[in-house]
């Protein structure tokens, strides 16, 4: 029922099925914790900017849009980091669980790739393992593959299941 | 609900403008291009958060990459506002602005 060479699957029941090995595992496990401790201590730190980009171009609107929705966006991401954490050695995911990876992958990678000053062009020639963000860029590459498996099997729509899309 | 965008929602709360025919203009919400977020997963939170079936998501998600940006929702200005929370909860770049 499930080939060996897909990694990341859907289930005839809408959940994940992962098949990680443990050093990737052990690699996201340690990730949320960092973020979620940046966005306690260091809520300004520019590296997080584009986990909160600005709604308005007014001034005024985007305060009173900042004041309204800063800690809904806050909290959210702090959920779904803990539940990647929570979640990290699970063999399979449910549908709100494999949401949760996705945004905390996402937002993984928005603060990474920040940090990088990521360009479209940024790793299509591949990584020069000479440079010295060679390390951060490796991973912010791993974490892009992982979250476009994610993203595969989220779209996939396994015989005899509703596509969860057509809602 | 494949293809068309959300009707004008009522009214919740005062309106913010003094002027009604100012304040009857449609807001728009526009999704911006950056280099971080992935084409796929783009597509998949546009058919998530609006119900777009994933030819009309990967049309739009199309736009945005090649042309810097895209409406992708349009209608009263709380709605827009909420469209816009939505799409900064799962990390895309988006604004609004009154059309």
């Amino acid at each position: 029922m499930f080939s060996h060479d897909q990694r990341i699957e859907r289930t005839q029941e809408g959940e994940l099925r992962l098949r990680l090995p443990r050093a990737e595992r052990e690699l996201l496990g340690g990730l949320p914790s960092e973020l979620r401790d940046l966005l306690a201590a260091a809520p300004a730190d520019p590296n997080l900017r584009r986990l909160f980009p600005p709604a308005y171009e007014d001034d005024a609107d985007e305060a009173e849009y900042r004041r309204l929705t800063h800690a809904d966006l806050v909290g959210g991401r702090r959920q779904a980091l803990r539940v990647l954490q929570e979640t990290v050695d699970n063999d399979r995911l449910s549908p709100d669980e494999a949401h949760a990876w996705l945004t905390a992958l996402n937002d993984l990678r928005l603060v990474l790739g920040t940090r990088l000053d990521v360009r479209e062009e940024t790793l299509l020639c591949g990584l020069d393992p000479s440079e010295s963000r060679a390390p951060e860029l490796a991973l912010y590459a791993y974490l892009s593959a992982l979250q476009e498996e994610l993203v595969a099997a989220f779209g996939s729509r396994p015989q005899g299941t509703e596509d969860p899309q057509s809602r | 609900m494949t293809s068309t965008l959300a009707p004008a929602e009522v009214e919740v709360g005062q309106p913010r403008g003094t002027d009604a025919i100012e304040h009857d203009r449609p807001w728009v919400v526009l999704v911006w291009n950056d280099p971080i977020n992935l084409m796929s997963y783009v597509t998949l939170v546009l058919q998530k958060l609006f119900g777009y079936s994933k030819q009309k998501a990967t049309r739009l998600m199309l736009q945005v990459h090649h042309e810097g940006k895209a409406v992708v929702a349009s209608g009263t200005r709380e709605k827009a506002e909420y469209d816009v929370a939505r799409l900064h909860a799962h990390g895309l770049w988006a604004t609004m602005r009154q059309d």
